[in-house]
């Protein structure tokens, strides 16, 4: 679903992603590892179409980068640590918004089906800027999957939110990978994405240093892999 | 045989006008979504419009003005109104944008990017022909002078545009950085140096009673000048945006 062949990412002097390579089969929930500064946003981004990448190649769906990016976007839902949201627009208001730029078909229907995957159908006339942290959150979701992408991405999701904000995003984000939708999530909770993810990569100064299965690997295992895969990287 | 290309042409010529109809939908998608969001916080207009009237109010106890001295002076403390009042209007714009992330929500949209920069120039160019309309009947008031002329109207119109085009441009660059508030005008107004003179000098002289012809060539420039920087901001937008 995802390849991405001697990804190199520059910034004027300053080389953030050094050839790196990268591959997520269909249905994969991988989640992306890695100190502040790794890499990992800026690879994210670039997947996203925010940004382009200096050299190498990167297909989604069969569809190249940056070449065919609106191709792309049509199959990707973001979730970033900010909501994407209008805070003077109701919850309603955003999705519908969000339908009209992405052509969502039967979107009248489709807007009160995601307000009550994410909980937030009482709330669906109240301004966003009025929502909690954990609550924009949560309609951020389902403003990505609202077009229903087959590929989602989240940068860090859990920034920011409490004990109980983070338990409800993660049975969203349970929810959101049951449909068989292909994920990559960046994160520094290594905790969390234990549980959640099916294949943990290790990104470290620009490329991914190791990678494992969640099957091949013992249950509460993942701390000791990753201090292993940043000391060898 | 023949039934080919005539089912490629058919089939091109509906891709086109999907194209052109998704293109109108998320055009209209984000104007409706300015004016709703302006409508429910008003930040946006209610800052233009005060510190406009406070320029032609200070500009007004500043200079005693005398008829004919009103009719030569006029148009530049319009347009100098117009322009620092559009500013902020520009940089307001922007920063919505910005604030929750919201310019990565529409650029991660599947539509075509200069969708996004004609919407946001068209809900500016909204905002500023609403201030105008205040203002120019308070100057009217303020310093008996008529400006309710057509020509002078069609000025204001094309100078808007003018200034609009460019600003929204630069105000999606300058959004990116720290001190957008303050790159902002640096970049903009020895940009629309050609839009002011152009509109100072059309809008004398229909206040003046100038023949048309006297006026013609500063409205050609203003013109050309939009015509110029709405096809410049259509083909480097995606550029701009993009990292």
């Amino acid at each position: 679903m995802i390849n991405v062949r001697k990804l190199v990412k520059r910034f004027g002097l300053k080389t953030v992603l050094r050839g790196m390579d990268f591959s997520v089969e269909p249905g994969e929930f991988v989640a992306l590892l890695g100190p502040n500064g790794a890499g990992k946003t800026t690879f994210l981004r670039i997947l996203a179409s925010l940004s382009r990448p200096s050299l190498g190649q990167v297909t989604i769906a069969g569809y190249s980068l940056p070449s065919q990016a609106a191709a792309v976007r049509r199959r990707l839902g973001v979730v970033s640590h900010l909501p994407l949201l209008y805070g003077d627009l109701t919850a309603e208001e955003n999705l519908r918004f969000y339908a009209r730029m992405y052509d969502v078909p039967q979107a009248h229907k489709r807007i009160p089906e995601v307000l009550e995957m994410v909980g937030l159908a009482n709330r669906r006339h109240d301004l966003v800027r009025t929502f909690s942290r954990g609550m924009q959150q949560r309609l951020a979701i389902g403003r990505a999957v609202l077009h229903d992408p087959e590929v989602m991405l989240f940068d860090e999701p859990h920034t920011g939110l409490d004990q109980d904000a983070c338990q409800m995003l993660d049975t969203v984000l349970r929810e959101v990978a049951a449909r068989g939708r292909t994920v990559v999530m960046t994160s520094h909770d290594l905790a969390r994405v234990a549980d959640l993810a099916s294949r943990f990569d290790v990104l470290s100064r620009g490329v991914i240093v190791a990678s494992v299965e969640r099957t091949q690997m013992e249950p509460d295992n993942l701390l000791a892999f990753y201090r292993q895969a940043l000391a060898q990287g | 045989m023949t039934l080919l290309p005539q089912a490629e042409d058919q089939a091109r010529r509906k891709s086109s006008t999907q194209g052109v109809g998704r293109f109108i939908r998320s055009l209209t998608a984000i104007i409706w979504k300015d004016l709703a969001a302006e409508l429910r916080s008003r930040e946006l207009l209610s800052a233009m419009l005060v510190f406009a009237l406070l320029v032609i109010l200070i500009f007004n106890f500043a200079m005693e003005l005398d008829a004919r001295a009103r009719s030569t002076v006029t148009a530049g403390v319009l347009w100098v109104t117009f322009a620092f009042a559009g500013t902020i209007g520009l940089n307001r714009s922007m920063a919505m944008e910005k604030d929750r992330g919201c310019l990565d929500g529409l650029l991660l949209a599947p539509v075509d990017r200069s969708a996004i920069y004609f919407a946001k120039a068209i809900g500016n160019l909204i905002f500023m022909l609403i201030v105008e309309a205040i203002i120019l009947p308070t100057y009217s008031v303020l310093y008996s002078v008529n400006l309710f002329k057509p020509g002078l109207l069609l000025v204001i119109l094309l100078g808007s545009i003018g200034y609009v085009a460019v600003g929204t441009l630069l105000s999606s660059m300058a959004v990116q950085t720290r001190t957008r508030d303050i790159l902002l005008p640096i970049l903009l107004f020895p940009l629309i140096i050609p839009v002011m003179i152009a509109a100072v000098k059309a809008s004398t002289g229909y206040l003046q009673g100038v023949d048309f012809i006297d006026i013609r060539p500063w409205l050609n420039l203003l013109a050309v000048y939009d015509v110029i920087f709405i096809a410049v901001a259509f083909m480097v937008f995606d550029y701009v945006v993009e990292e």
